[in-house]
């Protein structure tokens, strides 16, 4: 196979736990964001517009529906000859098959995949988060810096700062001089993103001495962060000021949609320089009736709006009928709200129907989620 | 449909809608917001299994080109058949005007195609059409040559071929009419027939100086073939004056033509992917009865009308039974009504244009007013 420079790699089997019914078929990664994306868009519209050719995504949990989304990367413009998008669920070798025990094994595992496609660095990535972001600035300051290991890292609110990784760093080099995990009380509100670029050799060299260590969780932050860190590596941090969202609870997946709503949004999604890129189905431009009222909304195509939609994020091929209410909501592909239906507060998934007159009203903080292909009577 | 190879013929005459169609062929016009005339043709083909699909191409042929490109976004990228281009037949020194010098010109393509059938079509009209049904009902009906026609029902201007048909469903006259009366048979651009019988149709045609495949093959010699008429029953369009073009996009409001033509889960019509966001509605938004395509950012008032992709409406401004093609920007306080805007066009602040119901008002590609 054709050298290559970077390689990316997206953890993508997560399962999601906290995403609860939206993630009861799909994995975490496929889960619907934005009217008419999935929140792997991101990522793999990231490394596109990176200039990135291979990228491995690695699947584990629920991947039917993520492999048959991702397809041969087209989307992504990622079906290059000698690249693009490579699908590495767990696989089975002579001494048996094994499930991916970690985030750091789960890379262990496909090591014999990097040597292949014979990487100068390794980008790894994770499937959950929002953003755009050219890694390829990243890159090169891990170039700069003659670096082991380049963690991105993302300014938080010094009482969010518990809730993440975070890295202290020296202030002027961004060297990192300590790393504390969920700290009670954190030194510094450099929050890690997940996102790690590693020198190759470097990375191959512990995830060997840690795919053998039967004392270790097999995860980039829990084991090899650190001991990469009391090894003296050269660890530098890279830092992201653009949007960046965890959407790995409900809460936070309906505040992600709800950003997109704001009169100018915290990203663009039009800059065509950073444009998501994602499967699109073959429907027509949306209808809004005669009755309708739509506003601060964000609506896919093919979506028939008949009623009333006020600050909701609607997905292709959902129907709101006539006098029906939907407000401060997300609606999933193809889901129907009948005639003076009432949506608030809420997260609807695929195929849901809310029957004529019917309520489904949560509030703010505690979204009501309705699980795929169920039906609501009034 | 395996057994059939499918030719589009996107050399419609444009004389009747010059303004939208001078620098691009009438089939590659925009349509309901997000797709090209030459769609519908092209995922019929689709839909109804074809996978061999040759498109003569116009004069005009970049828009044609730069929209369909390998065909992947039809299905049509594949390693064995899919899309061929066809291109026009070199001008040789007797030069003839007509399409038929550039069907003949590539007869190969059908004769060596392995095919049993060919299926001709024109990309300027729009339904949405299983044409397994076509070849079915031509298989059972002892005839050379099935056309697919509707009944039209309301008086249209613009050239129309109309037929007559007995009570076994064969055709027993064929007319080119300027103005086409309700009830009156129209066909539909679309002929099915043996490849014997359209090389040979084509062949002869060509060598004793015929120049239009409609007047001077099928037309002049219907009364030498058995010719079968299918009809179809649910929507169509043929797209072939400026106020066609209006109507036709207008009735794309109807929801139970939005349904017919688009939401057909078995036969979608697939056009060039663009990965637009979904539309933007602000705060200020009033949209009533209108299509809007992904990538618009909506601030203003927009009633009856068709809104392409990428189209900005900003706050104030009013858009009224009017169409926006792909990047139109109407900005602050302007008013549009009655108007077609081709691509890239601003209305810009406070500005008002008004065109008629009858006769909408045309805006150039990229004017700024």
């Amino acid at each position: 196979m054709r050298k290559t420079e970077c390689l990316a790699m997206i953890l993508a089997g997560g399962q999601g736990s906290r995403l609860k019914a939206l993630t009861k078929t799909v994995a975490k990664p496929a889960v619907p964001f934005g009217g008419k994306y999935r929140i792997i868009d991101f990522p793999l519209s990231n490394c596109a517009n990176s200039g990135i050719e291979k990228v491995g995504v690695l699947t584990q949990y629920k991947p039917l529906e993520l492999h048959n989304y991702l397809g041969s990367g087209s989307s992504w413009d990622l079906d290059r000859t000698g690249g693009g998008v490579f699908i590495l669920p767990p696989y089975a070798r002579e001494k048996g098959a094994d499930w991916y025990r970690g985030t750091a094994d789960a890379i262990y595992q496909n090591l014999n995949f990097i040597d292949l496609t014979d990487p100068d660095y390794v980008l790894i990535l994770s499937g959950d988060h929002i953003y755009t972001m050219d890694y390829a600035w990243m890159l090169k300051a891990h170039k700069a810096n003659n670096a082991d290991v380049t963690i991105g890292v993302f300014e938080v609110s010094w009482e969010e700062a518990p809730r993440f990784g975070i890295m202290v760093t020296d202030k002027e080099t961004g060297r990192i001089t300590e790393f504390q995990e969920k700290p009670k009380e954190p030194k510094s509100n450099l929050a890690s993103m997940g996102i790690y670029i590693f020198s190759k050799p470097f990375l191959k060299k512990y995830l060997e001495e840690d795919g053998v260590n039967e004392n270790s969780t097999h995860d980039f932050g829990n084991d090899l962060i650190p001991k990469m860190l009391a090894d003296g590596a050269r660890m530098f941090s890279y830092a992201f000021d653009g949007y960046w969202k965890d959407v790995g609870t409900i809460e936070s997946l309906w505040q992600a949609n709800m950003d997109l709503l704001q009169d100018q949004p915290p990203f663009d999604l039009k800059d065509d320089k950073k444009r998501v890129y994602s499967s699109n189905p073959s429907m027509p431009p949306q209808f809004v009736g005669p009755d309708a009222s739509v506003r601060q909304s964000m609506i896919n195509e093919g979506a028939k709006i008949e009623g009333t939609v006020d600050k909701s994020v609607i997905f292709q091929g959902v129907r709101v009928g006539k006098g029906a209410q939907v407000t401060n909501s997300v609606v999933l592909p193809s889901a129907v709200i009948e005639e003076g239906a009432v949506v608030n507060y809420a997260i609807l998934a695929q195929d849901v129907v809310i029957k004529a007159g019917a309520k489904v009203e949560g509030k703010l903080g505690e979204i009501t989620v309705i699980p795929e292909g169920a039906i609501v009577n009034a | 449909m395996k057994q059939v190879v499918g030719i589009i013929n996107l050399q419609e005459d444009n004389s009747l809608i010059r303004e939208l169609a001078a620098t691009r062929a009438v089939e590659a016009l925009p349509f309901a917001g997000r797709y090209r005339l030459v769609d519908f043709a092209v995922s019929n083909m689709v839909n109804s299994g074809m996978s061999l699909v040759g498109l003569l191409l116009p004069d005009f042929s970049r828009a044609v080109l730069d929209h369909i490109r390998s065909g992947k976004d039809w299905d049509l990228a594949r390693r064995r058949e899919g899309l061929t281009y066809l291109p026009a037949a070199l001008p040789d020194n007797d030069s003839r005007k007509g399409d038929l010098k550039d069907i003949y010109a590539n007869l190969d393509f059908a004769e060596l195609s392995g095919k049993q059938y060919v299926l001709l079509t024109n990309a300027s009209y729009i339904y949405n059409i299983d044409f397994e049904k076509v070849l079915e009902f031509h298989k059972a009906s002892d005839t050379d040559i099935t056309m697919v026609y509707s009944v039209v029902n309301a008086n249209r201007k613009g050239k129309s071929m109309v037929i007559e048909t007995n009570e076994q469903g064969k055709v027993t006259d064929l007319a080119e009419v300027t103005n086409i009366k309700a009830g009156q048979k129209m066909v539909m651009g679309a002929y099915l027939m043996p490849v014997p019988t359209f090389a040979y149709l084509v062949r002869s045609t060509y060598e004793r100086g015929g120049q239009d495949f409609l007047l001077d093959a099928l037309l002049r010699r219907g009364n030498e073939f058995k010719i079968s008429a299918f009809e179809h029953k649910g929507y169509f369009a043929h797209i072939n004056s400026t106020l066609g073009f209006y109507e036709a996009n207008r009735d794309c409001l109807k929801p139970e033509v939005w349904e017919e033509l688009f939401m057909n889960n078995e036969r979608p019509i697939f056009t060039k992917i663009k990965d637009e966001v979904p539309v933007q509605y602000k705060e200020t938004a009033e949209v009533k009865n209108s299509l809007i395509a992904n990538g618009c950012e909506i601030r203003g008032t927009v009633e009856n009308s068709i809104i392409f992709r990428g189209v900005t409406v900003e706050k104030g401004a009013v858009v009224k039974d009017s169409i926006l093609m792909q990047r139109c920007n109407v900005q602050e306080g302007a008013r549009v009504e009655g108007v077609i805007c081709d691509k890239n066009v601003i209305i810009t602040k406070n500005r008002w244009l008004k065109g008629a119901e009858n006769y909408p008002y045309i805006v150039t590609k990229n004017a700024r007013i």
